[in-house]
């Protein structure tokens, strides 16, 4: 393996990484005010399909990701709905959501298009575009031409040209979200309170403070994210939407948020760390590592384990917000 | 009246509920411009209109009786176990395995040991998540959602690794003879019935006798009752001396080894092979079936029938107009939604109005006395 196909993993990690870092910090707002939400996968499937639909029809990715991001919103509301407002099973709302858009996209899919429950395929301005960094697509030449040459270079400048630069939007947004998420999180009055709700939501109220509001907010801030993550899904990674294109991304997001133990920083690290498996896996069908070979499957498998393992607390162990699942009733 | 009769809880609000998911999908038909009228009869017809709707609509319904149960006893622990698709997926290896072991002779001495195959390995899947949750507080609902996708890679694996029959396909090869449950069609032509071709066959008497044995192991047993005294009140079970880890583990072994039981109806009666994705989400709509069926097994039978026919009723749809498949699982996923998560949203209104409705009406003379 030379330096240079390490990059190229490395540069896919980010790509994959992306969608799931979106939807994990999305899980992470709403876990973190006492809202568990399984229905991340939905939500990303939903905006996928809206984006990728009204991307097709308009001819612009941008009113496609304001669609995306509408649509997993209102199914964020149907959650909020369910769990807060009507204190019901959020466990029970989020697997209602997942496939309410697991049929509701194919159906509109269908439709719409006619195409067998996917969207047209998505060129030019229906697509984000990747933005090339200043002086990257030079030092890219100029690295092609030397190889083409006698030299011998290093690759070093890859870094930049192939990992750094040269992604979409989507993604610079997604890992800005991170230290904004910090920031928010456990640097301003809304960030406590929201906290403050997913560990004792009575105390919270006794201050005077309105624990549905809180919660609504929340549950808002997740569906603009998994909007996010289901919008790059089919306008950036992907040229179009097809049936199930989530393919479990919310879930595997559920787990990096376990294993970073709802902390900003930790998802990202999490996220990248099953970007890069995610990014192994497709690579490579098996991989010999010290005279073992692994299966693809396992490293399919391997976020899954992990997440086990990990809730298992026999490595470090991940308690979630303590209020996290109960509706909040108020005192009579 | 200090609450509602037992028939409201049991009857009315799950029909309220289901009326209203039907109302949505109702909407959703128009919306993509068919009439929503004729799509229900076309449904009704496909469904129960001819011995043939019918074999397919008990076939899933056997599937769902089994992956309901399966949730059901899991939900009177207060364990909600999303892992049926997975322990589904695992019994079918178990059941694969025992009907590939030996060239079997006859369907009777297969059936049994297929039995204990596809419950054993069901139970198996559902033993661990169980034992992270009774020991380690581990969340249930996330290993076994973990579990779901461990499951489909490890069969995967074994298809394309072990167990592949020669040729493309990663399944095995095709069972023995000797493992072909009779089917529906067999069974009524023997008594002079003509039946119409379907994959309906005997393990939906199992799925018959496993309501009863459910009904009774809840109702009519001691573990039943510490089962459901663990789900009603975790310290009270406690104090009472009923151990928390035994109920657990049992519970979700019980629910493991339904799931598994699937397998006997999909893998040994229907497909006799094992295929990648046997399971088809019917682990999932175990959790409709057991919230739509209270978790009782009378409801959970009449729920799996309800959703066998929308099966069988989608695909007609599919074929005679321009609503695909996945309508059912729009259906499903609204009477989730509303039996499950907005369940209080009917039942508050419907509360208030038996306790106005039992205040304004008392005998004269009986008024209470507060």
């Amino acid at each position: 393996m030379d330096f240079l196909t390490i990059i190229q993993i490395l540069d896919s990690t980010i790509r994959l990484a992306t969608p799931l870092l979106l939807a994990c910090l999305a899980g992470l707002f709403s876990e973190r005010s006492g809202i568990i939400d399984i229905g991340l996968e939905g939500k990303m499937l939903v905006s996928a399909f809206f984006s990728a639909a009204v991307a097709a029809m308009t001819g612009s990715v941008w009113i496609g990701l304001c669609a995306g991001i509408v649509s997993a919103v209102l199914f964020s509301l149907i959650h909020g709905l369910a769990s807060i407002t009507f204190k019901g099973d959020q466990l029970i709302s989020g697997v209602a959501i997942n496939f309410l858009a697991s049929g509701m996209t194919v159906l509109i899919a269908q439709d719409w298009f006619s195409q067998g429950g996917r969207t047209p395929s998505l060129s030019g301005d229906a697509r984000f575009d990747s933005l090339d960094w200043p002086g990257a697509v030079a030092m890219r030449d100029a690295f092609r031409a030397e190889r083409a040459g006698d030299g011998d270079p290093t690759g070093l400048s890859a870094i930049y040209w192939d990992m750094i630069s040269g992604h979409t939007i989507l993604v610079y947004v997604a890992l800005l979200a991170v230290p904004v998420s910090w920031y928010v999180l456990f640097r301003t009055r809304f960030g406590l309170r929201l906290r403050a709700v997913g560990e004792n939501p009575a105390a919270v109220d006794t201050a005077g403070v309105s624990v549905v509001r809180l919660r609504y907010a929340s549950i808002l801030i997740a569906g603009l994210l998994t909007g996010l993550a289901g919008a790059y899904l089919s306008t950036g990674l992907a040229a179009g939407f097809v049936k199930d294109m989530t393919a479990g991304r919310g879930f595997i997001a559920l787990a990096a948020l376990i294993f970073a133990k709802w902390r900003p920083w930790y998802a990202l690290w999490a996220c990248l760390l099953f970007g890069l498996l995610e990014a192994v896996g497709n690579r490579y069908q098996n991989i010999e590592l010290v005279g073992f070979e692994l299966p693809v499957q396992f490293m399919q498998a391997l976020p899954y384990i992990l997440t086990v393992v990990i809730l298992a607390g026999f490595v470090g162990r991940a308690i979630p917000p303590r209020a996290g699942g109960k509706p909040y009733v108020k005192e009579r | 009246m200090e609450k509602m009769p037992k028939w409201a809880d049991v009857a009315l609000i799950p029909l309220i509920n289901l009326v209203l998911a039907l109302v949505v999908s109702g909407i959703v038909v128009t919306l993509i411009g068919e009439d929503p009228f004729e799509a229900m009869a076309i449904m009704v017809r496909g469904a129960v209109g001819s011995t043939y709707g019918w074999g397919y609509t008990l076939f899933y319904a056997t599937n769902f009786i089994f992956t309901g149960l399966a949730v059901a006893v899991a939900f009177h622990a207060k364990l909600f176990n999303i892992g049926g698709e997975g322990q589904a997926q695992i019994g079918s290896l178990g059941v694969a395995l025992v009907c590939l072991a030996i060239p079997w002779p006859h369907w009777i001495l297969a059936l049994p040991v297929a039995v204990i195959g596809g419950a054993l390995f069901g139970a198996a899947w559902a033993a661990i998540p169980a034992y992270l949750q009774a020991r380690r507080g581990s969340h249930i609902v996330i290993t076994t959602i973990m579990f779901n996708f461990i499951a489909s890679a490890l069969l995967v694996y074994l298809l394309v690794e072990t167990l592949k029959a020669p040729g493309m396909a990663p399944e095995t090869e095709r069972f023995p003879p000797g493992t072909f449950l009779p089917n529906a069609r067999d069974i009524f032509a023997a008594v002079g019935i003509e039946f119409g071709r379907s994959p309906l066959n005997i393990a939906f008497l199992l799925g018959l006798l496993a309501c009863w044995l459910v009904w009774l192991l809840m109702w009519r047993t001691k573990l039943g009752y510490e089962i459901r005294a663990f789900g009603h009140s975790e310290s009270a079970a406690v104090y009472a001396g009923i151990s928390p880890f035994r109920i657990v583990m049992l519970a979700m072994l019980i629910s493991g080894a339904l799931a598994g039981l699937m397998a006997v109806n999909a893998v040994m009666g229907e497909q006799q092979r094992l295929l990648q994705d046997n399971v088809l989400g019917a682990g999932f709509v175990g959790i409709a079936v057991a919230l739509m069926g209270r978790s009782h097994p009378v409801g959970v039978l009449l729920a799996a029938i309800l959703f066998g026919a929308l099966y069988q009723g989608g695909a007609e749809l599919e074929f005679e107009t321009s609503v695909p498949r996945e309508m059912i699982v729009v259906i499903q996923a609204l009477v989730i939604l509303f039996t499950g998560a907005l369940d209080n949203m009917v039942r508050d209104p419907v509360k208030r109005m038996f306790l106005r409705y039992g205040k304004r009406d008392p005998q004269p003379g009986t008024t209470p006395a507060e």
